[in-house]
């Protein structure tokens, strides 16, 4: 029949394409779970490019709430795990699913607010009482509620504040289970509170009637950590260029990198990888 | 088109055949043997049995009871015989796609499909008339086509089931035209007819079949003349045989 | 709010934004790679349904239809788990490619395109049998005639198996893990970039998105026209 020529035609080309983007994918290439705040700030459209540039090395990043990321390391469906919660990322290693973690950097959190502040908690310099005043006043509050990163971090400032969010939650505390953009347009739709991360608020487009109220408390410094997953337990793993890429980021190169992303000439990130208590 | 080189099918035997669908009867012990010259024509009232015959005949149904055969043999492969259904279906495709179709179905080489199917359209009065879509064609056009179709297969046996029926006069006379051209030919037809006028004028052989019993057969002449049974008579008369 | 960014996102479409128009690639790349697949496995498959009898042949076709509803999702998470590292196919190493977007999509277009077949095979098979039988032809045979002119309404069951394909986004995101350059398609794109608040890309990959599903309906359409014509 006159179509069958044409239709082997077409299953050998899709056959093909299907074969080619296999062996493409073989160029030298690594996987980074890391989250999504990291990604929505916008270092990795800035980083990777230079990092390809100089080594050849395609870094893809899968982008998650941090306990995701952490648990794509476990399943062995990255190489490299990319995070900032250290409680968590210990946790990572002594379970035995990383080999290092090294310290790359920190960024901060911030609390956002609508204009009108109905807690009246602008320009405090004590996040903790900032928390308090929210549920005092019942004032509506975005938590990310995904096990993130600043997921975490927000529930460490609630216990800060001698809260138990917990039992203490009530109509204005919504916990949406979403990335940062979205528990930002979230707030701004609703005139709430939310904990964001620098990163994310300064590249966010739709701020509307929102603004930082609270910001520089030590306890919203939000540090980053970078560990290889273990080869041990993972064979698949591309341990040589994994160790590559997390050796760039702490190296003198790889941290001046970091330091000289800017948003509207700001910088985002704070290199610290000599400073062993991070 | 005539080249009757393998084994003939006629004559088409029946030994106190019958067909049985469940607890109904269609076909009971009937016994009949066509042979060739002149065509088969089939009579009686509605539901006597006349399609089941022809399709039985074609090779489509087996048989419940009884034998048939096929110039003496018990099986035959239908490569020379051709049937035109009661409400023929076109297939969804031009007027000279559907005489291919048939061609190929035949296993006619490619090379031959152009000529034959110029040639069968043209007998059946449907040339100009290649490119029509053939669901678009009148209910005339349609059954000469399916004819065209038929007659692809280059059968020595032609079954045909009520060819005429609701057809206007003209293309009746081109169907019955046909029928005649080929049977000088060599075709052996075997046709079932509503109208009594037809049979009488294309029989042959006359087979009245009433509740799936053949009730009575003889040459045309003989059978409108002087039919032998009480049934023959009154259907011949024109009374309804219940 | 509404009127800059819809400016700069038609500017996006309109220059041919190199990022625009990758993300349209490989979606286009993706769901069209999944028909295929889907029909190879579909077509067939239906047909078969349609011309054989055996048992259990109704909850076949009652279970075939109920899987035309698969939720994305679900499909995802299926392949997502038997892709991963940890999972039974993991050495496979297929796990955030395009590869497991197609395998993913491929699993939601089959049943649809294979209970479309289905059908439609069976209401010509209805209205071909007899004449098919009268003319003594083969399986083989009955089987490519069916589909052959069946082949508008087969046409249009593909058509809307790639709408679907190219509409939805819970099983890519979940098995293609949204990588930028690697597997983030349009409707992953929309997603992701809705969320940080950079509407422009968005929209504009929204309008594309429209765009194509209307040359979609515009395409069956025109398959249902073509079919009349012919079939008459």
């Amino acid at each position: 029949m006159r179509s069958r020529p044409k239709l082997i035609a077409a299953v050998a080309l899709a056959g093909a394409v299907f074969a080619a983007q296999l062996t493409f994918a073989q160029d030298k290439s690594i996987m980074v779970a890391s989250t999504t705040s990291t990604q929505d700030s916008g270092l990795f459209e800035y980083l990777l490019p230079l990092y390809k540039q100089k080594t050849g090395v395609i870094v893809k990043v899968v982008a998650q709430g941090t306990g995701q990321a952490l648990d794509t390391g476990r399943r062995g469906d990255a190489d490299v795990v990319f995070v900032h919660a250290k409680s968590a990322e210990l946790k990572f290693l002594s379970e035995g699913q990383g080999v290092k973690r090294y310290p790359v950097m920190y960024n901060d959190f911030v609390l956002i607010g609508p204009k009108s502040d109905p807690a009246g908690i602008k320009g405090l310099k004590d996040v903790a009482k900032a928390f308090a005043a929210i549920k005092d006043k019942q004032a509506s509050f975005i938590s990310r509620g995904d096990r993130s990163g600043t997921h975490i971090a927000e529930l460490q400032l609630w216990k800060d504040s001698g809260i138990d969010i917990e039992k203490d939650k009530g109509q204005w505390y919504k916990s949406i289970g979403q990335g940062m953009g979205a528990a930002l347009n979230t707030a701004g739709a609703g005139n709430a509170y939310v904990l964001s991360d620098r990163g994310t608020w300064i590249h966010f487009q739709n701020k509307g009637d929102l603004q930082i109220l609270v910001e520089g408390d030590k306890r919203m410094f939000n540090q980053y950590g970078v560990m290889l997953v273990n080869p041990e337990k993972h064979p698949n793993v591309k341990k040589d260029l994994g160790q590559q890429f997390i050796d760039y980021l702490i190296s003198p190169e790889g941290q001046n990198d970091i330091a000289n992303y800017k948003i509207n000439g700001e910088q985002l990130f704070y290199p610290n990888a000599n400073d062993p208590s991070a | 088109m005539t080249m009757r080189a393998s084994a003939s099918d006629l004559p088409i035997t029946f030994v106190e055949a019958g067909i049985l669908a469940g607890e109904v009867t269609i076909l009971d012990n009937i016994s009949l043997s066509i042979g060739s010259g002149a065509p088969t024509v089939l009579i009686g009232p509605n539901g006597s049995g006349k399609t089941t015959l022809l399709r039985a005949a074609m090779g489509l149904l087996p048989l419940t009871r009884g034998r048939i055969s096929w110039g003496g043999r018990k099986l035959s492969p239908p490569t020379r015989r051709a049937i035109l259904l009661q409400r023929p279906t076109m297939l969804r495709r031009r007027a000279a796609d559907n005489v291919r179709y048939a061609l190929g179905a035949a296993g006619v080489p490619r090379s031959e499909h152009d000529q034959r199917t110029a040639d069968l359209l043209a007998l059946v009065g449907l040339k100009g008339l290649e490119r029509r879509p053939a669901r678009r064609l009148s209910g005339g056009e349609q059954q000469r086509l399916a004819l065209a179709r038929a007659l692809a297969r280059d059968p020595a046996v032609l079954f045909l089931d009520e060819p005429t029926a609701s057809l206007d006069p003209y293309t009746t006379m081109a169907i019955e035209d046909v029928v005649r051209t080929i049977t000088a030919r060599g075709v052996k037809v075997v046709m079932s007819t509503h109208d009594l006028g037809e049979a009488k004028r294309m029989g042959g052989e006359i087979v009245l079949l009433h509740r799936g019993r053949l009730v009575e057969t003889g040459p045309a002449a003989a059978f409108f003349a002087s039919p032998s049974t009480q049934e023959a008579r009154k259907f011949i008369a024109g009374e309804l045989l219940v | 709010m509404a009127m800059p960014e819809n400016v700069s996102a038609l500017h996006l479409v309109l220059t041919g934004d190199p990022v625009l128009f990758a993300i349209v690639q490989l979606s286009l790349i993706v769901s069209l790679s999944a028909v295929l697949f889907a029909a190879l496995i579909g077509v067939p498959l239906g047909a078969l349904i349609a011309l054989t009898r055996f048992h259990g042949r109704e909850a076949v076709i009652v279970v075939l239809n109920a899987l035309m509803g698969l939720p994305p999702v679900v499909v995802g998470l299926a392949v997502f788990l038997s892709l991963s590292r940890s999972g039974p196919l993991g050495s496979w190493g297929l796990l955030f490619t395009p590869q497991a977007m197609v395998i993913a999509q491929t699993i939601l277009v089959a049943p649809i395109i294979a209970a479309l077949s289905r059908q439609t095979i069976e209401d010509l098979w209805v209205e071909y049998q007899d004449e098919l039988a009268a003319m003594n032809v083969g399986p083989a045979r009955r089987v490519m005639t069916l589909i052959w002119d069946a082949r508008f309404s087969l046409v249009t069951a593909l058509l809307a198996g790639f709408g679907r394909a190219a509409a939805e986004v819970g099983a890519i995101i979940i098995v293609g893990g949204n990588i930028e350059g690697f597997t983030r398609t349009m409707t992953t794109a929309i997603a992701l970039e809705t969320s940080k608040g950079d509407l422009p890309l968005a929209i504009g990959l929204g309008m594309v998105l429209i765009f194509i599903i209307v040359v979609i309906n515009t395409l069956a359409w025109g398959a249902r026209r073509a079919g009349e014509h012919y079939a008459g």
